[in-house]
């Protein structure tokens, strides 16, 4: 049980670093030069709200017990029963930092949906609110022995989410389409060159993001047992298990952007740098419920058709005209859904998930309990976010002013600009800010 | 004197400076500019939306020359940076009434 434990914090510290900075570094290279730091922001920030609210009523909310769900079969759990972790023993804080930073990775996905337009104050109220309606009840229902999984538990077969298809990705996809709608396009939206400003930056956020999902998959066997209950069947799980998922992880993410890249040299005749980093987060995603559930071969299958059809899937905000600025729906709500209504067909009874799906002779019924969850994930998510959406929208305003977009948000917002450009210039104009302060003048004072 | 100034393909730029050096040409002016000519720019396609960059990077070269080497600098920068296909820039020379160097004072045909 001692590696077991030391186990769960290298995969806690893993998840931790793909919201900061992998997820930061994903989304500001792909913006526009003015906005990366605004952008990144969003990420940072999101952490930190997710990170207070989560402990003091998150966890409550989310799973109400001691180390696992409470698996009350409610469709809501009260917030307060276990207020500021009232309840829970020091030795499964580890599960509650664990799932803390999948709230708050969740949280920060949205972000890329309405890049470069969004007060900083309007995003920092939305956070706590769309946690606290969405994503807790939701964690609930799907890992916490809520009122979804106990529904879906009388069949034959159970839902199966490993690791988020549901629960993180479908449901920030779904949450950054509204956003988007609601909020509107930016100024300037299919009529400006939007190109992202800095794609190493993005190929640093992807690669960090593929290597900090060994925690977020690997490291969710916490949501598959109950591990003090029986220390020697769970060493045999874990041995039997880790390994699977880590593979499954990884074949499924090379096919997804082998995939994402042949999509782009059929479509525009090359496959790009931008392409690859797309297609091992889309692979990612649809593996995330589902590594745990396939075989290989299964593996392969899921990785490709997320490639293929995400790839698919960004062209169409165009066709919508709906200005999900960085893809949220395209690829965590498609790769979601993929990853998760696969399982129905190629879940088989040799991967530790043990079920069979359509293609292993199981029949319809895990296919059927696959889409329930994602279908009620999409409604609850999809209802409450508009209303969190409007309501924020009528009150405090979402949206920078004009003028403050189009010269950029990140000097609008945060008073700075990312990238110092000409050097000889802009240097005599920070002596005129030194001057004006008590921080030493000269760069050896500084020193 | 005459203000020469080329617009040439960045590749090309060593080139050019290395020939005008063997000429003698003792210095110059250079910035990296941005533009475009008969060749459009060109589109670059990021996550299937096409964008048209209309404009390309290029050098800008300024250098200031006696009358009578003008015809001779024009010739050696359009002779190196041509490749012969769209994009290879413009020369163009205008007249300049006064120099004067700032260290000394130095004006005109001194100051070069």
């Amino acid at each position: 049980m001692d590696g077991y434990y030391a186990f769960m914090l290298v995969a806690t510290a893993l998840v931790l670093m793909m919201t900061v900075p992998a997820l930061a570094l994903f989304y500001g290279g792909m913006s526009r030069s003015k906005s990366v730091l605004n952008m990144m922001m969003m990420s940072y920030g999101a952490f930190a709200i997710a990170a207070i609210v989560f402990v003091l009523w998150g966890w409550s909310e989310g799973w109400g017990g001691d180390g696992l769900g409470n698996g009350d079969g409610n469709l809501l759990n009260s917030p307060f029963d276990m207020f500021g972790l009232d309840g829970v023993s020091h030795i499964n804080y580890i599960y509650v930092v664990f799932q803390l930073t999948f709230a708050a990775i969740t949280v920060a996905l949205i972000s890329g949906a309405i890049a470069d337009r969004v007060k900083m104050s309007a995003w920092f109220v939305f956070v706590p609110i769309w946690l606290t309606a969405c994503y807790f009840p939701i964690a609930h229902n799907v890992w916490g022995g809520g009122w979804l999984a106990t529904q879906l538990s009388k069949g034959s077969t159970i839902a199966q989410d490993y690791a988020g298809g549901t629960v993180v990705h479908i449901n920030a996809g779904i949450a950054g389409g509204i956003l988007a709608l609601i909020i509107g396009k930016r100024v300037g939206f299919m009529k400006d060159p939007m190109r992202p400003h800095n794609l190493t930056l993005t190929m640093i956020g992807a690669g960090l993001l593929w290597f900090g999902w060994y925690g977020f998959n690997v490291g969710s066997i916490v949501f598959t047992s109950d591990s003090m209950a029986d220390p020697t069947a769970f060493s045999t799980q874990f041995q039997g298990e880790t390994g699977v998922t880590f593979l499954n992880t990884t074949i499924a993410t090379c096919a997804a952007m082998l995939g994402w890249l042949l999509m782009e040299r059929i479509l525009h005749g090359k496959a790009t740098s931008l392409g690859a980093a797309s297609g091992i987060v889309a692979g990612l995603v649809a593996i995330t419920p589902a590594c745990g559930a396939v075989d290989l071969t299964g593996a392969i299958a899921i990785g490709a058709a997320a490639g293929i059809l995400c790839a698919a899937a960004v062209g169409l905000k165009f066709k919508l005209k709906l200005d999900d600025s960085l893809d949220v729906v395209g690829v965590h709500l498609v790769g979601g859904l993929v990853g998760t209504l696969l399982i129905g067909f190629l879940s088989t009874s040799k991967a530790p998930g043990g079920i069979d799906g359509l293609f292993y002779g199981g029949g319809l019924s895990s296919l059927g309990d696959q889409s329930l969850a994602a279908l009620f994930t999409i409604v609850w998510t999809g209802l409450l976010t508009t209303v969190i959406a409007l309501a924020i929208k009528y009150t405090i305003g979402w949206r920078v002013d004009e003028e403050a977009e189009v010269e950029g948000i990140d000097y609008d917002q945060h008073g700075e600009t990312a990238y110092d450009l000409h050097t000889s210039t802009s240097s005599s104009a920070s002596t005129g800010v030194l001057a004006g302060s008590t921080a030493p003048v000269s760069e050896g004072a500084n020193a | 004197m005459k203000l020469v100034t080329a617009v040439i393909k960045p590749h090309k730029w060593e080139d050019v400076r290395e020939a005008l050096e063997t000429f003698g040409v003792t210095g110059m002016t250079v910035s990296e500019v941005s533009g475009y000519g008969r060749q459009k720019g060109h589109t670059e396609v990021y996550r299937g939306a096409e964008y048209d960059i209309a404009l390309v990077p290029k050098i800008r070269i300024e250098i200031v020359v006696d009358d009578g080497d003008t015809e001779d600098v024009v010739g050696i920068i359009v002779k190196t940076a041509q490749t012969g296909r769209i994009g290879d820039g413009k020369v163009w020379v205008s007249p300049v009434d006064t120099v004067v160097r700032v260290r000394t004072g130095d004006r005109d045909a001194a100051a070069l």
